[in-house]
């Protein structure tokens, strides 16, 4: 009986690899370092697991065709059920190769953790004392991406650039509910949050543009929350940054707040400056106006509270509901085809947004 | 805007500021009912001319009283568990739609086409699928056989508490009801099948579809919960005599484990859903983002209950196979003992393993490893159970017929899934793989491959003790290869998007050689659904061909209790109460000369019918209805009448009756006089 | 179970049981079985507290709000009503039906004494603007208090239909498993305030 499976299963095969050989596999071929040592762990996992797998299978199919009924000359025991050595070793196979999985789980997964500094740009330039890392404060909008960088002064929307070998990091965090912040050929996702903050440590190793997206379900926009990731030399970072200052405008507390509001498809767009603390201010939830700051609360309550003369301070603390008075009531309930949250476009947003970088943003 | 649900209290008429017709309908409006959606007007049509016509047939045939009192209001196990299968196939092709929505969707949905299906559409399919495969598919499938199977192997006459078996059916049954109507009024949750929030807080989800979402698994969760409960109960107190633990079936012992997870997990989840529930109605601050609230708590919570989830379904599946290969290979269960240990290791373990869900939420490196590997610790059990079930074919003598075709198929495909499992333990190899298509891979894998591959098994294999005739084998065959080469074709191609970094619940793409694989998957779907038609086109076949396939009790040469009796069983399922010796104990009476009592019968002490159970769970239907809706007057009037028809239900102290001896003298004469013609 | 006799008197094995077979009841099983679910309920609620009670998000916290002597008297109320439940149940050994019903009645009115003085404090914490929806801390701390209130609740509701049906059918079988089952649950919401007591209100006035 299992002839006809393995028989479909053969005849998938070629057609499988001719496929394969056609796609590419960017979590088997990453570009940035970690995630290539990422890649390897699946290769090697996959080898050690095939170890069990393969004669599982094989013994399987092999039992099933050679026990069948009408094979009279196969050894027939309707009483055999126990054997001592026979379940010694079949307790202790599994055990065998998860023991050497659970080591290299343990190592690697301390080795690779995102909030681990980087020890190394590759497999064989290791990071010294000169190695100056350069950093990225990234926010999950709903739904789009908007990139810090506070060494250089600027900020952008939607498109992101590194330079090669350099190492990255991260320090993520979200403005209303959860994404997930993945540049699949640089390195592993990491969950973005609202007022907590994750880190990520990364490096590109080879220039090109690769895809990076938001990995955790957020919403109606979800499906578009992407961006470019640039890998770029240092002399076209470089310039990269100065095209960006070049063209960009200003990101102040207004700005942020316009841009802040959900929209779909956002095209890309450049900020030569930034306003002090923003990024902070983002983190803490109080850009806008009036607020109290995330970590202004937990201090307050490291030290007991505020007491009960602190009325005041819950509509301070408010954040979910700052987009309540922009929309009419209910306007979303129940099926209108409107999106969750306010359909309001944000700031510059286009019917077909442009694919440039023109510098859409206007300030008010 | 958003208010929690409180404030609307306060402006009801009494304050004078909202109109009657929103007192009387809270926020329920013609605008929730989707006439404008051509896709769910004609659903809508179909599924009204379908109920029309099926309505009509039970009027004509005047089938009404039977099935009130002989099904609806029965407190048989057997009757509640055929019940909950039915319930689970009907929801399977609810659920089924939804999948091949989304294949379509997502093969199509490229070069800026935006498919067939915007984003508010896609992301409440995506919810319900997950939703109602896990909770309304497979829960009650699960719960069905274990209803039905289970005091039939232990040697008893039912559950131990009928009454309470009645009423968690129907609220299972009130939960999907629940989870259906959202199709037609209102919308479903867009918030993927876990609901986290912030996303799914009263603040970025104000509309019905989460409340939809809450309310159905909470009334399903009652049930669900108490179900558990009785099964335990049954296992641990009604044995027969002599069937001490390490004698009992294997698939009872899979059950009481899974029956253990039920009670120590599902409470779990109804106090998370109800935290999120006061998030969203009071305004509560548990899980926003603001005034000290934490969404990860949510997260961890959801998932203490999820992981556990998992093993609830497959424990029993795994209980089926092992029932299966013995039966169909002649022979022993090889390893018993272990099989039993590795069950109870794997239901401990899986209490420990949550965080792997999340390892992307940036816990420390030593706690992800710690939850990694003790992940790939229940690796070790179940390849230990998989050795079992090898070993057992070796010098077996193997009948192919189709529930141990599912049991070879599942062997080969569970393995693969398996694999890819440990593979997604492994920290920073989860962090490239974490919601990508990889995923959904690998849980169809170990879903379909492992329980769903059991639960048919477990259908062919019992269907005939159920109701006296086999299923037709040709259809049979039929859908297992269609189920088998479609998942390759459905599932393969997912597993290689993964790996090119396409992650979950996207409705649209713009690579374009993507396509090709979305559109392999899409076909191995159209497979599965030859595979569903042709389940359906054997059980109807068989109906139309029943006098030929009609078996006796024994008709697999069976090894547990269950095919002591006739088949379908009697009410009091045993005339004598069992006395067991081994834990093949139909298989040990066998071989050590059984003779079958042919007199001497005595009246037999039954539990009587009610329809307590049917009422508690309208009113329970009723009432998230008008939570869901807002309809404040009419949640407190069936709040009022459930607390009322529970009380009263206390004052029936006449619940059960006996069978006399007469009845059952002629109806076990019956099955000696069929036992008679057939050999 | 262990007394069944697995051979005859002629050494053959015996398959079935020629009496009717009673399997043991139930009832306590399930019932303990569902108790224990119903403290996991509670337990996701003391984690839940555990995580966000000192989430006072700038407003009040503990020492500015409990009043422990409030909830001493609170608390002294509850353990005398399950004093006196016991006290029920030794008079249903003896069988005296008028004597358990006035102590399940007393039973009761401690019951509601609790939940007056519950419900006194709840109003007066929102009166103060320290309501469930001020702070992650009062939303864990009034849905803690509040199930194992609503519990009570529940309770005196059962306890109440209970007296009804052993004025009505005396303490038959039926009735005796069914006090017996109140009598958990009435001890089991006992343990569960001696945990909020500590935990909730002297640990947070305290700590």
């Amino acid at each position: 009986m299992p002839k006809p499976f393995s028989l479909a299963r053969v005849s998938i095969l070629p057609l499988m690899l001719a496929l394969l050989s056609g796609c590419n596999m960017v979590v088997m071929s990453p570009s940035g370092d970690i995630a290539t040592q990422q890649r390897d762990l699946i290769v090697i996992s996959t080898i050690l697991m095939l170890i069990i797998i393969v004669p599982v299978i094989a013994m399987t199919l092999y039992f099933a065709w050679h026990y069948r009924q009408s094979n009279t000359a196969a050894k027939y025991d309707p009483e055999w059920h126990h054997s001592t050595g026979l379940e010694v070793a079949i307790w202790s196979a599994p055990l065998a190769i998860i023991i050497a999985l659970g080591a290299i789980t343990w190592v690697s997964t301390h080795k690779l953790d995102p909030y681990r500094p980087l020890e190394r740009l590759d497999a064989a330039r290791p990071v010294t004392e000169e190695t100056k890392p350069i950093t990225v404060e990234v926010v999950a909008l709903d739904w789009k991406w908007l990139f810090f960088y506070p060494d250089q002064g600027i900020a952008t929307v939607n498109e992101m650039a590194a330079p090669v070998d350099v190492p990255i990091n991260f320090k993520l965090t979200a403005s209303s509910v959860m994404n997930s912040f993945y540049v699949p050929a640089l390195a592993g996702m990491i969950y973005t949050m609202p007022g907590m903050e994750t880190k990520l440590h990364a490096v590109i190793n080879k220039a090109g543009e690769y895809e990076g997206l938001s990995s955790n379900y957020s919403g109606d926009g979800f499906s578009h929350m992407r961006f470019k990731f640039h890998g770029l030399d240092q002399a076209g970072f470089d310039a990269w940054v100065a095209r960006v200052k070049q063209n960009g405008t200003a990101l102040n507390r207004d700005a942020y707040l316009k841009l802040e509001k959900p929209s779909v498809k956002e095209p890309v767009r450049y900020y030569a400056t930034v306003d002090d603390g923003l990024y902070q201010a983002v983190l803490n939830m109080c850009v806008r106006e009036g607020q109290m700051c995330m970590k202004d609360m937990m201090h307050i309550d490291m030290t007991g509270g505020a007491g009960k003369e602190s009325h005041g301070n819950k509509a301070k603390l408010e954040h979910d509901n700052r987009h309540a008075a922009d929309e009419a009531p209910a306007a979303t309930f129940p099926e209108t085809g409107n999106p969750a949250r306010s359909e309001e476009p944000a700031e510059g947003v286009e019917e077909n947004p442009a694919t440039t970088n023109h510098d859409a943003h206007q300030s008010h | 805007m958003h208010r929690a649900a409180y404030e609307t209290i306060l402006d009801d008429p009494m304050f004078g500021d909202i109109s009657l017709t929103q007192f009387i309908f809270g926020r329920l409006t013609w605008e929730a009912i989707p006439y404008h959606e051509p896709i769910l007007v004609v659903t809508f049509a179909v599924v009204a001319l379908g109920g029309i016509a099926l309505l009509g047939l039970i009027t004509r045939f005047r089938l009404w009283g039977y099935l009130w009192n002989e099904w609806f209001t029965s407190v048989d196990h057997k009757k509640i568990g055929i019940m909950y299968i039915i319930l689970a196939i009907i929801m399977l092709l609810r659920g089924f739609a939804d999948a091949i929505m989304m294949r379509i969707q997502q093969a199509i949905a490229f070069n800026g086409s935006e498919g067939y299906l915007n984003a508010h559409h896609y992301d409440q399919i995506f919810t319900a699928h997950g939703v109602i495969m896990i909770f309304f598919v497979a829960m009650p499938f699960v719960t069905g056989f274990m209803n039905y199977v289970v005091p039939l192997q232990i040697g008893a006459r039912d559950v131990s508490f009928p009454f309470l078996n009645n009423f968690s059916f129907w609220m299972t049954t009130g939960g999907a009801v629940i989870i259906m109507m959202s199709l037609f009024v209102g919308e479903f949750a867009r918030t993927g099948w876990l609901a986290y929030p912030p996303l799914s807080g009263a603040d970025y989800s104000p509309g019905v579809g989460v409340d939809y979402y809450i309310w159905g698994l909470q009334v399903a969760g009652v049930g669900t919960t108490l179900s558990g409960i009785n099964l335990i109960a049954t296992i641990v107190k009604m044995r027969a005599p002599g069937m001490t633990f390490m004698k009992m079936p294997v698939f009872t012992w899979t059950s009481l484990c899974t029956n253990i997870l039920i009670v120590a997990t599902f409470p779990i989840l109804t106090a998370t859903l109800a935290l999120l529930s006061l998030d969203r109605y009071v305004g509560t601050n548990f899980f926003t983002n603001d005034l000290g609230g934490n969404p990860m708590m949510y997260i961890n919570l959801i998932w203490i209950w999820g992981h556990p989830e998992v093993y609830i379904l497959v424990l029993p599946a795994f209980g089926i196979f092992s029932e299966v290969v013995a039966t169909f290979c002649g022979k022993r269960l090889f390893g018993y003992t272990s099989m039993v240990y590795a069950t109870c290791v794997i239901m401990i373990l899986s209490y420990i393993v949550w965080l792997h869900h999340f390892f992307t939420m940036g816990s420390g490196a030593s706690v992800n490893a710690f939850f990694g590997i003790t992940t790939m610790i229940i690796s070790i059990p179940t390849g230990a159970k998989m050795f079992n079930w090898l070993f057992t074919m070796y010098r077996g003598r193997i009948r192919y017929e189709v529930p141990m075709l599912w049991t070879v198929g599942f062997m080969v495909t569970f393995v693969i899934g398996g694999m890819t499992g440990v593979m997604l333990a492994i920290p920073p190899a989860d962090f490239v793989l974490h919601n990508s298509l990889f995923l959904i891979a690998h849980f169809h894998n170990v879903i379909i491959g492992g329980v769903l591959f059991g639960l048919m098994a477990g259908v062919v294999y019992w269907f005939p003790k159920a109701f006296g005739y086999r299923l037709d084998p040709f259809w049979g065959k039929m859908s297992f290869w269609f189920w088998q080469i479609g998942f390759f074709f459905a599932f393969m191609p997912l597993y290689v998007l993964g790996l090119m970094g396409v992650t979950r619940r996207v409705s649209q793409f713009e690579d374009p050689s993507l396509q090709i694989w979305f559109v392999i998957a899409a076909f191995g779907a159209a497979l599965i659904a030859l595979g569903i038609a042709s389940f359906v086109i054997q059980l109807v076949v068989s109906f139309l061909r029943r006098d030929q396939l009609r078996v006796t009790g024994d008709p697999w040469d069976g090894r547990t209790l269950e095919w002591s009796t006739s088949s379908p069983p009697p009410d009091y399922n045993f005339a004598f109460t069992p006395v067991v010796h081994d834990h093949d104990s139909w298989y040990d009476m066998k071989n050590r000369g059984y003779e079958r009592p042919l007199e001497g019968f005595k009246p037999i002490h039954m539990p009587k019918n009610t329809g307590t159970g049917v009422v508690l769970s309208a009113i329970s239907v009723v009432l998230a209805f008008a939570l869901i809706w807002y309809i404040w007057w009419l949640a407190a009037l069936s709040f009022i009448a459930l607390i009322a028809v529970s009380i009263a239900h206390t004052f029936n102290y006449d619940r059960d009756f006996f069978i006399p001896a007469e009845t059952v003298t002629a109806t076990e004469d019956a099955h000696t006089k069929l036992l008679q013609e057939r050999t | 179970m262990s007394a069944t006799q697995v051979h005859d008197t002629d050494g053959k094995p015996v398959f079935y049981l020629k009496d009717e077979h009673h399997p043991e009841n139930s009832t306590m099983l399930g019932f303990w079985l569902y108790l224990m679910s119903d403290c996991l309920i509670f337990a996701v609620l003391f984690a839940t507290h555990g995580v966000l009670g000192r989430n006072y998000a700038a407003g009040p916290s503990p020492a500015d709000l409990f009043d422990l002597s409030l909830v001493a008297i609170n608390t002294a109320m509850l353990l005398l009503s399950s004093i006196t439940y016991g006290f029920a149940m030794l008079q249903m050994e003896r069988n005296a039906r008028m004597e358990t019903l006035v102590w399940l009645g007393i039973t009761g009115v401690f019951g509601a004494a609790f939940l007056a003085l519950e419900l006194y404090e709840f109003y007066h914490l929102i009166h103060e603007g320290a309501g469930p929806t001020r702070s992650a801390f009062l939303s864990s701390f009034f849905t803690l208090v509040g199930t194992h209130g609503l519990h009570v609740t529940f309770g005196i509701i059962w306890l109440i239909t209970l007296m009804v049906q052993v004025k009505k059918h005396g303490l038959n079988p039926e009735n005796r498993r069914r006090l017996m089952c109140l009598s958990m649950f009435w001890h089991f919401l006992d343990v569960i305030w001696i945990g909020v007591f500590s935990f909730v209100y002297l640990l947070g006035v305290l700590g």
